[in-house]
């Protein structure tokens, strides 16, 4: 199944990959959110900010991923949605998401993080219920479709 | 361009020059890997990655089966290998005729790139490369180049 394959695939890479403190990770994601929150007066502009962030991360991030991953092209979105839940996230977070929510055109998908690394240790406040906080993640996903042309939109969440 | 005819040069194995052209055609980066590499002019090193660029996306287009454009060119006195990226990045090196391992030496070349160009914060997305750890980890990799004349 290819799933298993691109399972193989993403723990090959975690395990090339040099890692980080992930508590370093998750504290200074967060000291980053907590500024972002206090230097904009709206919650969706923080969410904006984010998102714009991991565009610009993921578009270079992508050609580390298809540099070092050394994977093959994909054969239609489907195959694109598990590689990047199951090598791309594995091989820079260290944890596999899971493809979801498929829709009847098979155009969208969601991607479910089981455990995410960004958010260890975090609570949110209730004024803050409408904050993505880890929107990085989707400006990430976004940016690095979009250098292998395909555009996407993401209907981002916390 | 291929190097002036025999003489008094003893013809040197491998590499001779690499190349790195953006998505829009326009040169990157551009490197001699070796002291014996034909002089290029800096123009004409523009030149080279313009007149390649159109030169590829012609030949993907014309190929009577799917074809990504040029992999390599082979010639009397010269190879040529190119490899280009999922994101359209074109990395392309030359070499003397018959050298092996370009592909390889390519693809160590684009993930030097991800390490010292894409993640140097300094470096704006498909401008020329001025970053000196780049060039540096490049210059290291040629003494590890193992290309066998084939």
């Amino acid at each position: 199944m290819a799933s298993r394959s691109a399972q193989r695939a993403g723990d090959v890479a975690w395990a090339r990959t040099p890692k980080v403190n992930g508590e370093l990770f998750a504290l200074t994601y967060g000291a980053m959110v907590k500024r972002l929150v206090e230097d904009y007066t709206e919650i969706d502009e923080v969410n904006e900010q984010l998102e714009k962030m991991g565009y610009n991360i993921g578009i270079r991030l992508v050609d580390e991923f298809l540099a070092k991953a050394g994977l093959p092209p994909c054969q239609g979105f489907q195959e694109t949605a598990e590689v990047i839940a199951k090598v791309a996230f594995r091989m820079f977070l260290g944890v596999a998401a899971d493809v979801t929510s498929w829709n009847s055109e098979a155009t969208a998908f969601s991607l479910l993080l089981a455990d995410n690394p960004l958010a260890e240790f975090v609570e949110l406040p209730r004024q803050y219920k409408t904050l993505c906080y880890s929107n990085v993640l989707c400006g990430v996903v976004r940016g690095a479709l979009e250098m292998v042309s395909e555009e996407m939109r993401s209907l981002g969440l916390g | 361009r291929a190097p002036a005819g025999g003489g008094a040069q003893t013809p040197v194995m491998g590499l001779q020059h690499l190349f790195i052209i953006n998505r829009s055609g326009g040169l990157m980066y551009h490197q001699d890997l070796t002291q014996n590499a034909p002089n290029i002019s800096e123009n004409d090193w523009l030149l080279l990655a313009g007149t390649f660029h159109g030169l590829h996306t012609i030949a993907s287009q014309v190929a009577p089966l799917a074809s990504s454009g040029i992999q390599t060119v082979e010639g009397d006195s010269i190879s040529l290998c190119c490899f280009q990226t999922q994101t359209g990045i074109k990395f392309v090196s030359t070499a003397t005729a018959g050298t092996a391992g370009l592909d390889g030496f390519l693809h160590q070349v684009y993930q030097k790139y991800t390490d010292y160009v894409l993640k140097n914060p300094f470096y704006d997305m498909d401008q020329p490369i001025h970053c000196e750890l780049f060039t540096r980890s490049i210059l290291q990799l040629i003494p590890t180049f193992t290309g066998s004349r084939r």
